[in-house]
């Protein structure tokens, strides 16, 4: 058989241009069919790169330094892995959320965003990551817009600025980096930077860092994210939690354990003190959220602050990295699993208040299950995967004697079942007698479980996870 | 995977898979939701049954999964988890049919046994954790479970006990994880050992290892309810009676116990944790909780709230037991860990009894109840003599055994704690009884729900689980010499934590 590895990149787009040709609102089947080939695609890289290690594949046969490397180490298989897994899932969840409305763009759109994300995990250079990255964003803001209201209008064109100021940002970073060293290939800069690079670099990789902490949304870069992810519809909201900010998070630790390893001992406390701020800011705005998007929106705000309290770690213990891609793909699993549960109380009370949920405990018990489950795995409690990447950072932390994450970490999860009880308690409340409740596919529901669930059985296998993510690194 | 290892798999899976199917159920199923929940319990019970058998003669039944690398989920049922698995067991069997009778025509019943379901479930993984990384993950999943079942009803009420509830047991859950990760990052996560792990660190870490156990005991004082972290038991009274009896019987408070006891005998060691100086202070909360439960119990009109700090003080004889260093207290509070679990199950079966059949929620309304219920009183009865330490019950035999130990330990003071605390246990508990046998009842019970029908003075369904456990109340202490007593078996297993030990 062919290499699977471009193939993950040009089957999105093939069937997201045949979503576009068929009209609005068609296209979900074929989408759906597409990803599950990725997801098989997906599998079969993972287990050739656990087999035979990193995989390169130079485009059209012309590798590096003329033409494009695709790399895939054990890194890029795991983000590609949950990436089409939660893809498939939130497609098959989307197609019956969209039934009868007609969304406008939101399968071709889907399409784009899949190429993009699965060619920047499998960049490997400078130019090629600003080229998906930009891909991305177009793609993710064009899902927010769609739907139309003003709240979403404002929200994407919001969205829009700041990654557009982010992309400038990044891009003119590369430029200093092509001006000094002539490449931006990785594996070709790695071995040219080092502490005595010029002034230049130093500024470049500030540059690049600052663009990609505003994309990932990092506190105090988090304004955009919450009415982004809040007034989007709930699979495109579940997509961009789950999946699209985690791929400017994978850039950033790529580039950090690559080329910018020289530079990055002082920078990893701003991180890690961003992180936890992140984390008490956006739990804090969580737990007084008034809707319940919004609440889910800020807890991933919170969420992504302890991917960013590694990165003091990394250089000393292998935990550390360890610890933020588990965190990373369970965050990914129950953030999709969580917007697709709001989208179905949404849909079902007709409302979006937290307040409003009362009596769904026994309308919607699988749903609120499935909300429970992510719940569980926010919150970091066993067994999950957000319980191992708290295990495994905890670990790191009191290894290196750090007690102040230690102490972040379970702060954390405390004030996440602060707000994620909030949801239950009102849930089991009983419901006031006029209220009464639309039917909700049955597909929508197992959608949500199955995502919930996969997020809490990961806590019983990490052993597998850890393996692929241990094969060998492309710097 | 052999038998060995497919044991404690099935044991697990004999309440977790019916609870994952009832929660499927439509909830007017009510046949094929009793036929699972029995089903289970019966399986259960048999499986228990095999691995005691096995257990006595020599066997080692365990289960090893690898979850993250040099990270393993352990199961092991030993002698010490039988005991625990086996109350369990037996008090889940009751509980049940309790509750069914108990939540007869009340909506979400469905719900209500799919999470009883799944507590039993974690109470049996907490029972064979092999390592401290397994025990927390089924001591979170317990606190997950219950919360349901403590917010049953729905009222607002109902939802401050339970957050109340989850603020505590989360928090403790916090603490304990910080401690278990710590021990891990010094010594890596070995199995539960007799004789304990971490001697082998010595005094190196003594400062580290002392904090780590405060961390760990503050972390399972928790649902153990030791002072000053009980505050939550009382406010969780709002759950329904079944709920109730499991908490402070068997499932909440007992994981809290059981977690004392692996806590000090197989991570620390006994003898290691003595010389940390750690069993002393143990031994002046456990009391001061003794003597501070049964105090505030003086004051409760409202009869659960009563028994629920009777819970606070009882469950501490465990503790205090396990704080005498020596195999006699040993005995005393492992053998306590059944007799209170039996003597409070049979108390709360009552007390939702009363609350059932008459309405009666407060002692101040037990006037005359003995003559209307006199079964049901009488149970009670028996369970409350056991309270007080009482010739020929449970209770008594758990006494002797504790002050026995608090002697040979040479602690004497501690025996004047258990006097207090038995005196003060008469207190609260002997104006219920003359109020109930002697003085005359009212005019109309305060709002009967079930009224008499011939000798049935309610429904059977919550009239024979009572007087089962009182009757067990009865036999564990009148045959407490035999072979197949808990006594017995607590004996076997202080035998095996102490190493060489002479009765």
């Amino acid at each position: 058989m062919t290499d699977p590895l471009p193939w993950l990149i040009v089957l999105p787009l093939a069937w997201g241009a045949l979503a576009f040709l068929l009209g609005p609102g068609r296209g979900g089947a074929l989408a759906i069919a597409g990803l599950a080939v990725q997801t098989g695609l997906a599998l079969i890289l993972a287990g050739q790169v656990l087999a035979t290690g990193v995989r390169v594949h130079p485009v059209g046969g012309w590798g590096a330094p003329l033409g494009i490397d695709l790399a895939v180490d054990g890194l890029s298989a795991v983000m590609l892995l949950l990436t089409q897994g939660v893809a498939l899932v939130l497609a098959i969840y989307a197609r019956s959320y969209f039934a009868g409305a007609r969304p406008e763009g939101f399968w071709p759109l889907l399409g784009f965003l899949l190429a993009a994300l699965n060619a920047l995990f499998v960049s490997a250079d400078l130019f090629n990551l600003y080229v998906t990255l930009e891909l991305l964003t177009l793609a993710a803001v064009g899902l927010v817009a769609q739907g139309g209201g003003a709240a979403q209008a404002s929200a994407a064109l919001r969205y829009l600025l700041v990654s557009l100021a982010a992309s400038g940002v990044y891009l003119l970073g590369v430029a200093l980096i092509y001006a000094t060293y002539g490449t931006v290939s990785l594996a070709t800069l790695a071995p040219l930077i080092n502490g005595d690079a010029p002034l230049a670099v130093w500024l470049a990789t500030g540059l690049v860092g600052v663009a990609l902490l505003a994309k990932t949304a990092l506190f105090p870069f988090h304004f955009w994210l919450p009415p982004a992810h809040g007034a989007a519809a709930a699979p495109v909201s579940a997509l961009l939690s789950a999946l699209v900010v985690k791929a400017s998070f994978y850039l950033l630790l790529r580039l950090w354990l690559g080329v910018f390893a020289p530079f990055t001992v002082a920078a990893g406390w701003v991180l890690a003190g961003l992180g936890a701020a992140a984390i008490l800011w956006g739990s804090w705005q969580a737990i007084h959220a008034r809707r319940i998007k919004l609440l889910v929106a800020w807890s991933t705000v919170a969420q992504l602050g302890y991917l960013f309290l590694i990165f003091p770690l990394l250089g000393s213990t292998a935990l550390a990295l360890q610890a933020g891609i588990m965190q990373a793909v369970s965050h990914g699993l129950a953030k999709a699993a969580m917007f697709a549960a709001a989208g179905i109380f949404l849909k079902a009370t007709g409302r979006d208040e937290v307040d409003s949920l009362a009596g769904v405990a026994g309308r919607l018990p699988l749903t609120l299950f499935a909300f429970a489950l992510a719940g569980v795995t926010l919150m970091g409690l066993p067994p999950s995967g957000g319980f191992l990447a708290k295990w495994l950072l905890i670990d790191a932390a009191l290894e290196a004697r750090l007690w102040p994450l230690a102490a972040v970490v379970i702060s954390g999860g405390l004030l996440a079942a602060v707000y994620v009880f909030r949801v239950l308690r009102q849930a089991f409340l009983l419901a006031p007698d006029d209220s009464h409740f639309h039917p909700v596919p049955r597909s929508m529901e197992w959608a949500a479980f199955a995502l919930a669930a996969a997020s809490v059985a990961l806590g019983l296998r990490g052993v597998e996870l850890l393996q692929l993510l241990a094969v060998g690194r492309v710097t | 995977m052999t038998l060995h290892e497919a044991l404690p798999l099935a044991v697990l899976a004999s309440s977790l898979v019916p609870g994952l199917i009832i929660f499927a159920l439509p909830e007017t199923w009510v046949g094929v939701r009793t036929a699972l929940n029995l089903l289970g319990a019966f399986l259960k019970l048999a499986l228990v049954g095999v691995l005691l058998a096995g257990v006595s003669a020599g066997q080692d039944y365990g289960f090893r999964h690898e979850v993250l690398p040099g990270l393993e989920l352990v199961f092991k049922a030993d002698a010490l988890a039988l005991l625990y698995m086996a109350l369990s067991t037996v008090l889940w069997l009751f509980t049940t049919l309790y509750a069914i009778g108990y939540l007869e025509g009340s909506p979400h019943r469905s719900r209500f046994f799919g999470f009883f379901s799944l507590c039993v479930t974690a109470t049996m993984g907490i029972a064979m954790a092999g390592n401290l990384f397994t025990f927390f993950m089924f001591y979170e999943l317990l606190t997950l479970a219950t919360f349901p079942l403590v917010v049953h009803r729905g009222t607002p009420q109902a939802m401050k006990g339970g957050m109340i509830y989850l603020a505590y047991t989360l928090g403790g859950g916090a603490l304990l994880l910080v401690g278990i990760v710590w021990l891990h990052a010094l010594a890596g996560t070995a199995d539960f050992t007799h004789g304990g792990y971490l001697a082998a660190l010595g005094e190196a870490h003594a400062g580290a290892l002392q904090i780590a156990f405060l961390l760990l005991i503050a972390g399972v004082g928790v649902k153990a309810a030791i002072v000053p972290l009980h505050g939550w038991l009382p406010q969780a009274m709002v759950a329904p009676a079944p709920v109730s009896a499991l908490l402070h019987a068997v499932a909440v408070v007992k994981a809290g116990a059981f977690g004392v006891v692996r806590i000090v005998y197989e991570v620390y060691g006994a003898g290691f944790a003595e010389f940390l100086e750690l069993l002393a202070p143990l031994a002046v909360v456990a009391s001061v909780t003794i003597v501070w439960g049964s105090w505030r119990a003086l004051f409760q009109d409202d009869l659960k709230k009563r028994l629920a700090y009777s819970t606070v003080s009882q469950v501490s004889y465990i503790v205090l037991g396990v704080a005498l260093f020596g195999p006699v207290g040993a005995i005393g509070g492992l053998v306590h860990l059944v007799h209170q679990g039996i003597m409070k199950i049979t108390l709360f079966f009552c007390a939702g009894n009363y609350a059932e059949t008459l309405g009666i929620h407060k002692v101040s309304q037990m006037d005359g109840a003995g003559r209307r219920m006199p079964l049901t009183t009488l149970a009670f009865s028996i369970a409350a003599l056991g309270m007080m330490g009482a010739p020929l019950t449970a209770g008594a035999v758990s006494k002797a055994w504790l002050m026995d130990g608090a002697q040979a330990a040479g602690m004497g003071w501690a025996i004047w704690v258990l006097w207090t605390s038995s005196l003060l246990n008469a207190v609260y508990f002997l104006p219920i009884l003359w109020r109930a046998w002697r003085q005359p009842a009212p005019a109309a019970w305060p709002e009967e729900h079930i009224p008499a029908q011939g000798r049935r003075e309610t429904a059977w369904l919550l009239l024979l689980p009572p007087l089962f456990t009182a009757a067990a109340v009865l036999v564990a202490g009148l045959y407490a010499g035999e072979s197949w007593s808990p006594l017995a078996w607590a004996q076997i297993i202080a035998e095996r934590e102490y190493g060489s030990w002479a009765p």
